[in-house]
């Protein structure tokens, strides 16, 4: 399994903080965007911003990064700390 | 030695952080401080709350990532970074970063490195409680390209 976890904007867009998927057929950040846009307009819309970001395991990573099972992916807008 | 990072809810003060980081170090001569407030306007809104959201786990990870970096970058002593979350009022302190050195130019410029990589890599988000509702902040890229000058 992987966990998603969503944070900010997004969280609230989705009205979603966290789930769960298997983890066969998906090997990178891209395929779990794909998976999940299917669900509807607003997820597709969401996870389809330029701006979404995205990080494994705690770590800031592209799209292509690849993942496996047990790993934590977060979805999230640009950071506005400080 | 206490943690060099603090992701809190409670208040802090400036004199307690200055004094550890001062605390039995002779060598350093430099004490730079900043600290970032909750301002009453933004963008031409009239601000009254900002309610702050982290990432738990990559926050710190994060931050330990770019105090390592300007450790490696600079010839910096002691390093404490603190972020408030939660719902924070105008004039509230939100963010401390506090650096110490043999001199004064290394701390200048660490502490500030941290505090520009601070503001696009942790992942803290700023939603806004003004006259006008409720919004989340956009990141400006002006930060982003202050961030940059330093690579």
């Amino acid at each position: 399994m992987i966990n998603v976890v969503f944070f900010a904007a997004l969280r609230e867009q989705l009205d979603c903080d966290s789930l769960t998927l298997e983890s066969h057929e998906l090997s990178t950040v891209a395929d779990i965007i794909k998976q999940l846009s299917a669900r509807s307009e607003q997820w597709q819309q969401t996870l389809n911003n330029a701006s979404l970001l995205s990080a494994v395991n705690h770590d800031m990573v592209d799209k292509s990064h690849p993942v496996k099972a047990g790993d934590e992916v977060a979805f999230f807008p640009p950071v506005t700390g400080g | 030695m206490t943690s060099e990072i603090s992701i809190q809810h409670q208040d802090f003060a400036l004199a307690d952080e200055v004094a550890l980081l001062e605390q039995d170090n002779a060598t350093d001569g430099a004490v730079v401080t900043f600290t970032g407030r909750v301002r009453n306007n933004n963008n031409d809104t009239e601000v009254s709350t900002l309610t702050l959201e982290h990432y738990p786990g990559m926050t710190e990870k994060s931050l330990a990532k770019i105090i390592a970096t300007a450790k490696e970058r600079w010839d910096i002593g002691r390093v404490k970074v603190i972020h408030r979350i939660g719902a924070l009022k105008v004039g509230e302190q939100i963010v401390f970063v506090g650096v110490t050195s043999k001199h004064r130019k290394d701390a200048f410029a660490a502490n500030e490195f941290i505090m520009d990589y601070l503001k696009v890599q942790a992942p803290f988000w700023k939603k806004e409680q003004s006259d006008k509702g409720e919004q989340w902040l956009d990141a400006k890229h002006s930060d982003e390209a202050k961030a940059q000058q330093w690579s």
